[in-house]
């Protein structure tokens, strides 16, 4: 009888966890599966997918690894971390590439199996990094993974390629082991997933189990791990990614608005789930178009939006290029339509699946004449949800096109979200136009008084027949017009429509603690978590800073010239080269330091934290 | 689960658009905007033809939207007094299907001219074609751009002289029917300016087509390219340069329709001397058949530059629309699945709870 040993267990406050493999290794799904146990026990988390554009690069090299973060903890964890402590490598190529990834000390995975001599060279290892002692300052675990997998499912029915193929799950099960995750949840999800072949299931549910049998009854782990539920507001949770909350917001936003969701869309990483996730709600009435190219794609939303209905287009940095003519002509057309820029690493091809910032000013100056465009960031991955819902409204209520902005890092990386209630969201509701009870002839220019916006008059309605377009139009008639005065008229008009739409955003908070900071910290979309991580370090270490967030960058809260003077310095960091603080230094003549990494990465918030401590003694 | 319904497609190009009460007039199709072409230019005879056409399809003008891009042909919407937008060079094929796809209660007419839809819009029609969007696409070729003031256009004969060629273009033409055949467009016709009643019977034809109807409509730009479709209108001429294309006809022209159109040993068409080979040998056309092929070659017959050159519907067959399928996977979608739970798509996945 196998006497089952007893691991003592750890309490740890948080912990970041990699696993890393082949692209076809399943290291994602382990991922997914970990966070899910993860959330389902109540640690806050957040993650960061980190993989190649290559679906399969050649097996066992460096292009074709693929990573998962996930950072989790017993209190707010707003980063998916700057260091791994654990990290799972599938073979040679993962260690190599993720070793720079973890801090010293850290616990190591590792499949000898694939360590062979061939994998090793293919890699640029001379040495096996196992035996030449260069991971002396780590705790190295060399475990047989694929051969314990192929061998504790060797009852199942199925080839071996399938057998070796459970390997992550087996990897999985020994993690939930280490970290006192519960299974359930993965066991349920598997018998799901592979439904329609329940071998596969049962092999993969085997390898989960064997995973977890070998942790509790092997020595290997001297130690076993627990991190406590974190505080967090009552209420329903799930996980969710940022494209999915993006999508559900633009689906919530039209159910609040009683619009038809049309997207108009091109094919585009990192964009592409968002146009994959509402495919899959037409019972909402939601209709996905899949466009010849990205310029179809934003036409047909514009078309869609002049007919009535909800018109959304989804893309990344090259597809805003080539959408901006047809931005300009909704611009002048004065329609809803919220255009949806998912961000990569640039110029041109860049890194597609990589983070960055860079499309800040293409959003704000790039179309041709004066061309002013409301812009929202989100800066969570739950947070996409609201901020699409909150680009609806502006979209809707000031007829305008709205860029809509999100990031590689939010569109993968997942959070714990506490799920609205329906009926807690704002109403959208839009009135069209209706012919005037006088019968005066109908004006396609006039416009509201408060929101200078002009009527949504919709083909179909009797006496509201007009044309439109991207002529100049005479101001009120809409009739083509080429009069001077009428020109600087309309072009003063469009913009202070868009500048109006301050009146209807919340003031720029700022987080002062102590109220007498010198450094204000201000930072927009998805560096929220590193900013505020880093901030939070700041203070635990006495240091005074305050912190700010911006939401909408054009037109930018009616208090954030007060909030930028208020303060003796500064600091604006960005995953560009200064494009906020080029605003802000324009627009309100305030010095701004500004600070900058261009990684394709999410900050590290250690990086921060130099950061703000070098403003501070300096 | 409950069974989808699967609702009957629509067959006609106006069902489900609602129809007036009272007929209408030309004079109700017509806006108050000044009409601002070149003296003389062919564009008025088809804004003419068209403002006539569009009260007899019996729908109301709230119920009709032009959609138009960039250059001569694509000012048209503002003559008309329904709804319309005149948008971007190129682009009126794609913002046109956002429409149709989400008002099957408008009928949806595109306006452009060969540059605007075959050069920076091509890939566009190529697309709104082989989709079978129910669009209704009119390309007012005049071989030129005009807008531009005079450079050679994709569908310039070869040797163009103009200002951007002044030692004359070296590239070939586009021959749009071909193109549109060559897309599987399910209607493709051809017309001209100068004769009203042909240009009005392709248009009623095209307005009842399900789908994509690609209407190609010669017109003359009398400042840039005069003269450009005349050997297919001089009275001398014309008997041997113009074959008319009727349903369950033989293809037959020239004087006393001595000549004909029969397939060759070789596959291909040639034109023969009706009384060298018998009528009974000649091509029977059939816009009708299943495929494209021969509705092809009948296009390769001649453009203007030489051949002869057909005039009237090359093919109008019967194909399900992209828009009526798109929608009826929303029907489909929300028979088998109800209407769409907020609530539930937010609470969907793994969920916990904390707290009570």
């Amino acid at each position: 009888m196998t006497e089952i040993v007893t691991t003592p267990v750890e309490r740890v406050e948080n912990v970041v966890i990699r696993f890393a493999g082949d692209s076809g290794d399943g290291m994602q799904l382990a991922g997914d599966r970990f966070t899910s146990e993860t959330a389902e026990l109540g640690n806050d988390l957040s993650t960061l997918p980190d993989f190649p554009a290559e679906i399969r690069a050649p097996a066992g090299t460096l292009p074709g690894v693929s990573a998962f973060q996930l950072h989790f903890g017993d209190h707010e964890v707003l980063t998916p971390g700057d260091h791994a402590d654990v990290l799972v490598a599938m073979n040679p190529a993962a260690l190599k590439s993720n070793l720079h990834q973890l801090r010293r000390g850290a616990t190591i995975i590792v499949n000898a199996d694939d360590f062979t001599a061939r994998n090793l060279r293919k890699v640029g290892y001379a040495e096996n990094p196992l035996d030449d002692g260069s991971l002396s300052s780590y705790d190295v675990h060399a475990l047989p993974l694929t051969s314990l997998t192929v061998k504790a499912v060797e009852d199942s029915d199925i080839g071996r390629k399938d057998a070796e193929r459970a390997k992550n799950m087996f990897a999985l099960g020994m993690l939930s082991w280490l970290y006192s995750r519960p299974t359930q949840s993965t066991i349920d999800y598997l018998e799901r997933a592979f439904a329609k072949r329940p071998e596969l299931a049962a092999a993969n549910v085997a390898a989960l189990r064997a995973g977890w049998n070998f942790g509790e009854t092997t020595e290997s782990f001297v130690v076993r791990y627990e991190v406590r539920p974190a505080e967090m507001p009552d209420g329903l949770y799930r996980t969710i990614r940022g494209n999915t909350a993006l999508s559900y917001g633009l689906i919530a936003a039209a159910k609040l608005s009683g619009l038809q969701l049309f997207l108009g869309s091109y094919p585009i990483t990192p964009a592409s789930d968002v146009l994959h996730e509402l495919a899959r709600h037409k019972q909402f009435g939601v209709i996905t178009f899949q466009a010849e190219d990205e310029i179809a794609g934003v036409g047909a939303a514009l078309g869609a939006a002049f007919g009535g209905s909800l018109g959304i287009t989804t893309t990344s940095g090259p597809g805003v290029d080539l959408k901006a003519e047809t931005v300009g002509l909704a611009v002048a057309l004065e329609l809803p339509l919220v255009v949806c820029d998912v961000q990569r690493a640039g110029p041109s091809t860049g890194m597609p699946t990589k983070t960055e910032q860079t499309d800040l000013l293409l959003a704000m100056f790039g179309r041709h004449g004066e061309a002013p465009v409301p812009i929202i960031a989100a800066q969570s991955p739950a947070d996409c949800f609201h901020a699409a819902i909150e680009a609806v409204r502006i979209a809707t209520t000031y007829r305008t096109p709205v860029y809509l902005l999100s990031d590689a890092y939010l569109a993968n990386g997942s959070e714990p979200w506490l799920i609205p209630s329906v009926d807690d969201l704002p109403d959208l509701s839009v009135e069209f136009a209706t012919p005037s009870a006088d019968g005066t002839a109908f004006q396609p220019y006039s416009r509201d008084p408060d929101t200078l916006a002009r009527p949504w008059a919709i083909p179909g309605t009797a006496g509201l027949e007009h044309r439109i377009g991207g002529i100049e139009k005479a101001n009120g008639s809409g009739d083509i017009s080429y009069d001077p005065a009428n020109h600087d008229t309309m072009v003063r008009l469009r913009q202070a429509k868009i500048d109006g739409i301050a009146a209807s955003i919340p003031p720029l908070e700022v987080d002062d603690p102590t109220g007498d900071a010198d450094l204000l910290v201000l930072g927009w979309g998805s560096t929220y978590g590193p900013i505020a991580a880093a901030v939070r370090a700041a203070r635990m270490s006495g240091r005074k800073v305050a912190r700010a967030h911006l939401r909408h960058l054009n037109p930018l809260p009616s208090n954030t010239g007060d909030v930028l003077h208020s303060y003796q310095q500064v600091l604006v960091p960005e995953l560009n080269l200064g494009q906020l603080a080029l605003l802000l230094r324009g627009k309100f003549l305030v010095d701004i330091a500004s600070y900058s990494q261009l990684r394709g990465l999410p900050f590290r918030s250690a990086d921060l934290l130099e950061a703000i401590e070098g403003m501070i003694t300096t | 689960m409950t069974e989808p319904v699967l609702l009957p497609m629509p067959r006609h190009g106006l069902d489900l658009v609602p129809l007036a009460d009272a007929p209408a007039t030309k004079k109700e199709f017509t806006s108050d905007q000044e009409v601002r072409w070149c003296p003389g230019c062919g564009d008025y005879a088809i804004l003419a033809a068209i403002q006539s056409f569009m009260p007899t399809l019996g729908i109301r003008r709230e119920n009709m939207v032009v959609v138009s891009g960039i250059g001569c042909a694509a000012r048209l919407p503002y003559y008309l007094d329904t709804y319309g937008m005149h948008s971007i060079h190129g682009r009126a094929p794609a913002i046109a299907t956002g429409i149709a796809i989400t008002r099957p209660d408008l009928s949806v007419w595109v306006v452009g001219g060969d540059g605007d839809l075959l050069s920076i819009g091509g890939n566009h029609l190529l697309h709104a074609l082989r989709r079978n969007v129910n669009l209704k696409i009119l390309l007012f070729n005049n071989r030129i751009y005009g807008l531009t003031k005079g450079q050679y256009s994709p569908t310039s004969e070869v040797g163009k002289q103009t200002k951007s060629t002044p030692m004359g273009s070296v590239d070939r033409p586009l021959n749009p029917v071909s193109i549109a055949l060559g897309a599987e467009a399910t209607f493709v016709a051809r017309t001209i300016d100068s004769d009203r009643k042909h240009l009005t019977a392709v248009l009623q034809a095209a307005a009842e087509h399900r789908g994509t109807a690609f209407v190609e409509i010669f017109q003359n730009c009398d400042i840039y390219n005069d003269g450009a479709f005349d050997v297919l209108k001089d009275a001398e001429s014309r008997e041997q340069s113009v074959v008319w294309l009727e349903a369950g006809e033989p293809v037959r022209f020239g004087a006393e329709a001595s000549k004909g159109v029969r397939v060759s040993s070789r596959g291909s068409l040639e034109v023969v001397d009706v009384a060298d080979v018998g009528a009974d040998s000649l091509l029977v056309h059939d816009p009708q058949a299943d495929g494209p092929e021969l509705a092809f070659a009948l296009s390769r017959l001649g453009n203007v530059d030489g051949g002869v050159t057909p005039l009237g519907i090359f093919r109008s067959i019967d194909r399900p629309a992209y828009d009526d399928g798109a929608r009826d996977q929303v029907a489909q979608a929300r028979s088998a699945k109800g209407n769409g739970d907020l609530q539930a798509l937010l609470n969907s996945g793994d969920t916990w709870r904390i707290g009570g």
